[in-house]
């Protein structure tokens, strides 16, 4: 686990601002699915006005990039030129169904009052769990967050493990529960919607060495929320 | 039939009696010899709104009760009374194992099934001293699926003032104690008239998680007994929690 504050340069620039964002506060993400595995989540307090996605706007290319294939670095170097106060891979690795993983923030000295939290769902072509710059409470308490699934837009979703996990590349990296099939013809092409938009789900198929998918349908599916973030501000 | 609609309104004893006890303390003559003096007590009223197509609550289980009692939590495996209502709808062995944690407050049951569209309300009391830390969770299951449940898992009302009321709408957990055949020889409800509790365990795995719904034979699970009529999405239930004196 990486856990990194970036405040230097803006505790320098903001020493005179009075210390109305400081908040200290411990996060839980839990992941609630049933069958779904996150890839190593980013999180990141950051000042207000900037957010990793918009619904209905193109994602950018280091959205694309970890809603693909879970490569966080593009994004991480986003908020790190905002000054932001992250913590990257909390989970150590996957964060598999049913599991959680907890860690503590700390935004002293900072203007960084906006709380986002990215990571992709395993296995999916290009979807992606989203706390979207959501502001942080001041106020001492526990605050919960369901948060539902997007889909980046920016891949078909055909449902076949290939490994494809680079930008561009058709397929879907892993199901690390390995419960997928194999042989499947491709679920479908093109999104009708390449912007960001709420994931349709997982189709899956019954047929674990053909059909459309190479997902099982009950295996595979999920209904939103797919992850609850628990916050406890002190 | 595999969930009771017999099954009766229960308030805990410490309520109802302290239920009679402030009513006594209404009345203006003042006994020569005061017993005990009679505790304030709180009145919660919780109206449950079944928001589905085709998939019956059974009768709700309403459990008031301390942080350190949970009906569940995810990514652990289910009591033996949560495995009964999700599978069967028998919410008493929940209730019962409630009744006997030293932090639940006070226990009520639905007095039915609720239908799709259909609604109920549930009433139960603790002691205004009773009130710090006060949270509800509410428990029923999908009837037409092997193991889904719904309800409020742990929300404070120790806050809510008489007359005040809180809407909450609920989403849709596999306890994770049976495997989601959808065949009706496992499906309680009306789709399937099937078994309810079975002690065997072969879930996917053994906890409870957020249910991924039914597939469905129209939906291309060739061995499923359900509809697509059957089918959910979240949520699954509004819960209106008001406190009524």
């Amino acid at each position: 686990m990486k856990n990194t504050l970036y405040a230097v340069v803006a505790a320098t620039s903001i020493a005179a601002m009075p210390a109305a964002n400081a908040v200290d506060f411990d996060v839980q993400i839990t992941n609630l699915s049933n069958a779904i595995y996150f890839t190593p989540f980013l999180v990141a307090a950051h000042p207000a006005g900037n957010n990793l996605f918009v619904s209905g706007q193109p994602a950018s290319a280091n959205l694309q990039a970890m809603a693909e294939g879970g490569d966080i670095s593009g994004l991480e170097a986003d908020v790190m030129a905002l000054g932001a106060t992250i913590v990257t891979d909390p989970a150590s690795g996957l964060l598999g169904p049913a599991t959680s993983t907890t860690f503590t923030m700390n935004t002293d000295s900072t203007s960084n009052d906006r709380l986002s939290i990215v990571a992709m769902l395993l296995p999916t072509n290009d979807a992606f769990a989203g706390l979207n710059a959501v502001e942080i409470p001041t106020a001492p308490g526990t605050y919960r967050f369901d948060v539902p699934a997007y889909d980046a837009g920016t891949e078909a979703n055909d449902e076949l493990i290939t490994g494809g996990g680079m930008p561009g590349t058709p397929g879907i990296p892993a199901d690390p529960n390995g419960l997928a099939g194999t042989g499947g013809t491709g679920a479908a092409a093109a999104d009708a919607n390449p912007n960001v938009h709420i994931h349709r789900g997982n189709l899956g198929d019954s047929n674990a060495t053909g059909g459309p998918s190479d997902l099982d349908s009950s295996v595979h599916r999920w209904l939103n929320p797919v992850i609850r973030v628990t916050l406890t501000v002190r | 039939m595999l969930f009771n609609p017999t099954t009766k309104v229960r308030l805990l004893a410490v309520g109802a009696v302290a239920i009679v006890a402030a009513a006594c303390d209404n009345d203006s003559s003042v006994p020569a010899t005061p017993a005990t003096p009679p505790q304030p007590t709180a009145t919660f009223e919780v109206t449950v709104t079944n928001l589905t197509n085709a998939q019956p609550l059974s009768p709700v289980a309403v459990i008031a009760h301390q942080a350190g009692y949970s009906v569940f939590d995810i990514g652990s495996p289910a009591t033996e009374g949560l495995e009964m209502l999700a599978e069967g709808g028998d919410n008493s062995a929940l209730i019962a194992a409630a009744s006997g944690n030293a932090d639940v407050i006070a226990t009520a049951s639905g007095a039915a099934p609720i239908g799709p569209a259909g609604s109920e309300t549930i009433f139960f009391a603790v002691l205004e001293s009773e009130l710090p830390g006060l949270n509800l969770s509410t428990s029923t299951m999908l009837v037409n699926t092997n193991d889904a449940i719904t309800g409020v898992n742990g929300f404070d009302i120790a806050e809510l003032a008489v007359g005040e009321s809180v809407s909450l709408r609920s989403i849709a957990y596999d306890a994770g104690t049976e495997a989601n055949t959808e065949a009706a020889a496992d499906i309680p409800g009306p789709a399937g008239g099937g078994e309810g509790f079975n002690a065997a365990r072969d879930d996917l795995a053994d906890r409870v998680a957020m249910h991924s719904g039914v597939v469905s034979q129209e939906d291309g699970k060739p061995t499923s007994d359900l509809t697509g009529q059957h089918r959910f999405d979240n949520p699954i239930a509004a819960f209106r929690i008001a406190r009524i004196n």
